[in-house]
């Protein structure tokens, strides 16, 4: 049996049980984890995916390998497939744009079903899609709207945001003061049960199981733990928000401090964040920064009517047609094909054959 | 051959992993999967490196001493000529939407012909070699040293990949499966490991034009003897013409289709819509010994060796002062001169830009590269009404159209011959949605695999295809599979015999000359194979 997910749910505990026991301990910890273990983390998070990126940079681009999912671009009365299969960069643009915010690949999903006969069907499948749009999305409102922890005054988009992923609010004015009962957010449970489901679907499909490493189901637990403590300090532990966004804008000012009264949860959620952000540039996240940079996504189908210049085109050895008539110059005479040169020295013997 | 499985055996419904994990279940190299190794001189002959006499059957593959300095030094020069290798070896997520979307991972159920652990095997090398997360994570992070064993996986597994590019059309960063096949097939190749299925066409392209071998006078004699069967069947006779310096337009198609049936079928097509268009239009096309190889075998082992053998068609338009190139039904040569050929070999600025000779249709699309397919060509032909076609003497062809992976997946021609044929016979039904046009399935046999040796592992790769044309066959009483490939036409016929014995497989312009009314033809009886035509059963031997 496989349990390559009990390593990273064992990594993700032991860095909860340890944050959780060390930031209870004193201030020298929470120095550690709410400002030291922060800034580096987004130091290394910076520094890695803009090397990371610029690593990519580097790699040559030597062909326009496009994969093509339409019909081309040809005769006139033919219609093309615009997006599928770009003619110009526009419509590039309009594909990757389609890629990164809807998925659109992922959409065409089916699932394999072969019958005794044999029969092989396909059928639609979504759910991989629709959890991965739905995590993606979750993801992406959760981290907007922690905006507000970090700006001061809270722009109105980020207020705007908070009040359309939140019901159940009963406050009509935001006050940064007085919370009353806080809004339940949408996005916080659609990206717990979202991740729930990546997790899922990776130990119980056979297939996704076998092909998972430990380090694909690393950053599930960590974002299910991060969403998970989030929600805690939200709904159960009741945290001192006013403490909390004294310590972010603090970091964002840069001049850190350690409000106090701040439950030590909250340094776990710092800390998993931390975490994720140091991980990110090493790992498959970089996926994020990566679909840009995909030849067979990101270049338009139209090589033969614009030639991609190589940058690192050499000269090859190729075997030219004066060699090629050389061997075979007496075969192609006797069969009456054309040749460039006659014979020169041809000896008497030859000539008569020719006749 | 004789103990290929039959097909009740080698279909499985449970396609579920085993209980080991990959990196720990074993490579058994397996007779009927794996093909025969190059012919070392075959290797020779191109400056390969590292040829010898060897089998991967063998313990010994008599390795060069530093073979893994070798593969680190070729992977690292590979991350940097090719953005597209190093992205793909970083940023897949294993989220398994391209595992079921492989032909060979479909028919033999072996997980590690799912597109992304193929790439994982080259993926964990890389991640251990080139990657601070691999070298600390280990194992953990997907990291594994470069051993034999993995050699040998390499070896299996990347001659179980045709290069289709399916894969490619489902994944969420379309990361191309197909393009991790070649690098991995190019780091073998500096090993001085290669199938001879690939090996010897590309010493026989380079050196004689064509895959085959054939010598000019001796491809001259093939399309001597097709002239024959036309006048016989046609009471035509139709002259090609060959290396002729000024025609107008150079003609360059996959030599199988001069070599083997129902190749030649096809070839014998163009021959009488060239020889119709000479006689009604004064078309002047010409056929090259020289250039007598469309497809491109080098495509199957290293970038270098398609540039190679792709100069040829280049360096013989130039030699023939010709106008433009015009390209017959293939694949993968498709595949090269539509994404790679110009990059390679251009700029070709001393071609002119395609116009069409008799409609006055300029190529747009291909205007700098300056060569057309001829689905393209004969369809523009059709559309402005330039072919008087009798569309009754295909009537006994019930058709389906295969789209092979290239033409489909890196070109996008998929209307132009689906129009040709719908001008030619009158019953035409397309197969399941999931398996045509962008999401069509390979033949089993593509990039080099198209061996005999392997005959099982092309049976179970062409299950889904053949899957498709039997439904089409079951419930459209389909009976010919059209096809814009060679290597289609060579290896299909053997998989219909396999899973759908009742269809036979046509090239588009076979069909379009059978319905092709030649200028001072007879009465036809009988199609291109000889056949009877329909209501013609009865006529005379
Ligand atoms: C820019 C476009 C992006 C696309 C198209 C994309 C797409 C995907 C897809 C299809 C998955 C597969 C789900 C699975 O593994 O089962 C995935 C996984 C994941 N994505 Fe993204 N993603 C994008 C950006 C991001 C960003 C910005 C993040 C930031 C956190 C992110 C984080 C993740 C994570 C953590 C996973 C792992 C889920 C898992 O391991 O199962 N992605 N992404
Ligand atoms: S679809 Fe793409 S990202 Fe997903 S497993 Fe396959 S190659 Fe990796
Ligand atoms: S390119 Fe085709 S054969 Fe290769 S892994 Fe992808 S789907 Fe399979």
């Amino acid at each position: 049996m496989n349990v390559k997910y009990m390593y990273s749910l064992l990594a993700v505990i032991v860095l909860f049980l340890v944050s959780y026991v060390l930031a209870g301990t004193g201030t020298a910890f929470k120095v550690l984890f709410g400002i030291i273990l922060p800034y580096a983390a987004l130091l290394t998070f910076i520094i890695g995916f803009i090397s990371r990126i610029m690593n990519w940079g580097r790699s040559a681009v030597p062909f326009r390998i496009t994969t093509t999912c339409g019909q081309q671009k040809s005769l006139p009365w033919i219609k093309p497939n615009a997006i599928d299969n770009p003619f110009s960069k526009g419509a590039v643009v309009v594909r990757m744009f389609l890629e990164i915010v809807l998925f659109r690949s992922l959409f065409r999903n089916t699932r394999l079903k072969m019958k005794v006969g044999p029969k092989i069907y396909y059928q639609l499948e979504i759910f991989l899609w629709a959890g991965a749009l739905a995590f993606h999305y979750a993801f992406l409102t959760v981290l907007l709207r922690h905006l507000r922890f970090f700006t001061e005054p809270v722009p109105l988009p980020v207020r705007l945001l908070e009040t359309v992923d939140s019901f159940f609010r009963l406050e009509v004015l935001y006050d940064v003061s007085q919370f009353g009962l806080p809004g339940v957010y949408i996005s916080g449970l659609v990206l717990l049960a979202a991740v729930i489901y990546l997790f899922l679907r990776r130990i119980l499909i056979p297939n996704v199981k076998y092909i998972s490493l430990a380090a694909d189901f690393f950053p599930l637990f960590l974002i299910f733990g991060i969403a998970f403590t989030g929600i805690l300090m939200r709904y159960v532990a009741k945290i001192d928000v006013i403490a909390a966004k004294e310590l972010t804008m603090g970091l964002v000012t840069f001049h850190p401090t350690i409000p106090e009264g701040l439950a030590s949860i909250f340094y776990v959620h710092v800390f998993f964040v931390s975490i994720l952000l140091a991980y990110f540039p090493f790992s498959k996240l970089m996926h994020l920064g990566g679909i840009f940079f995909s030849p067979t996504r990101n270049m338009p189908a139209d090589t033969r009517a614009t030639r991609h210049i190589n940058p690192w085109n050499y000269p090859v050895h190729v075997h030219t047609y004066e060699e090629y008539e050389d061997e075979f110059r007496e075969k192609m005479i006797d069969a009456g094909l054309p040749v460039v040169k006659q014979p020169v020295e041809a000896p008497p013997e030859e000539t008569e054959e020719k006749e | 051959m004789s103990d290929l499985l039959k097909p009740e055996e080698l279909y499985k419904t449970d396609n579920r992993p085993p209980r080991t994990d990959w990196m720990d279940t074993p490579t058994e190299i397996r007779k009927g999967i794996a093909c025969y190794a190059g012919n070392p001189k075959s290797l020779e002959y191109v400056g390969f490196p590292n040829a010898r006499q060897w089998s991967c059957f063998d313990e010994d593959w008599q390795l060069p001493e530093n073979w893994q300095e070798i593969i680190h030094e070729g992977f690292k020069e590979r991350l940097e000529k090719f953005r597209s290798f190093k992205v793909f070896m970083d940023i897949c997520v294993r989220c398994g939407a391209c595992a079921d979307k492989c032909h060979f991972f479909i028919g033999t159920g072996d997980p590690k012909n799912m597109p992304v652990l193929r790439a994982e095997l080259l993926r964990s090398i890389y991640r251990n070699d080139f990657t601070k997360a691999g070298k600390i994570l280990g194992r953990l992070g997907g990291a594994r040293p470069m051993t034999l064993d993995v050699l040998r996986e390499w070896w299996y597994y990347m001659f179980q990949c045709s290069e289709c590019r399916r894969c490619s059309v489902f994944c969420p960063y379309g990361i191309d499966t197909a393009e991790i096949t070649m690098m991995g097939r190019e780091l073998l190749n500096l090993l001085g490991l290669n199938i001879d299925w690939v090996a010897t066409p590309v010493a026989n392209c380079y050196r004689t034009g064509n895959h085959l071998g054939i010598q000019p006078h001796a491809f001259k004699d093939m399309l001597e003897f097709f002239q024959e069967d036309i006048e016989e069947i046609t009471g035509v006779l139709v002259e090609p013409q060959y290396n002729k310096v000024g025609a107008d337009i150079l003609f360059i198609t996959p030599s199988g289709d001069v070599f083997a049936d129902p190749g030649t079928y096809t070839c014998m097509g163009y021959m009488m819509l060239f020889h119709y268009l000479k006689e009604k239009y004064g078309f002047d096309v010409t056929w090259s010994t020289y250039a007598s190889e469309g497809g491109n075998f080098g495509f199957f082992t290293s970038h270098e060796m398609m540039k190679r053998l792709n100069a040829k068609m280049y360096a013989e338009a130039k030699r023939l002062k010709v106008k433009w190139i015009l390209g017959g039904e293939c694949g993968h040569m498709w595949r090269v001169i539509n994404q790679y050929m110009d990059t390679m070999n251009g700029p070709a600025d001393f071609l002119e830009e395609p116009v069409s000779p008799i409609t006055g249709t300029k190529f747009e699309n291909a205007k700098s590269t300056k060569m057309v397919h001829i689905a393209e060509f004969t369809a523009d032909l059709i559309k402005h009404g330039k072919l008087e076609l009798d569309k009754s003497r295909n009537a006994n062809l019930n058709v389906t159209f295969h789209d092979s992976c290239n033409p489909a997946r890196g070109m996008g021609l998929l209307d132009e011959p689906r129009y040709v044929i719908q001008n030619v016979v009158d019953k035409f039904y397309e197969m399941p949605a999931n398996t045509i046009r962008e999401q069509t399935f390979c033949c089993g046999s593509g990039s080099g695999l198209n061996a005999g040796e392997d005959m099982e592992l092309r049976m179970a790769g062409g299950l889904p295809r053949a899957n498709a044309v039997k439904a089409v066959h079951e419930s459209k009483g389909v009976n010919t599979l059209a096809t814009i490939c060679a290597i289609d036409r060579a290896a299909l016929p053997d998989l219909m015999s396999y899973w759908v014995p009742e269809v036979e497989v046509y090239g588009v312009h076979e069909m379009v000359a059978n319905a092709l009314i030649m200028p001072g033809e007879k009465e036809r009886d009988t199609d291109l194979r000889g056949e009877p035509l329909a209501g013609m059963e009865d006529a005379d031997e």
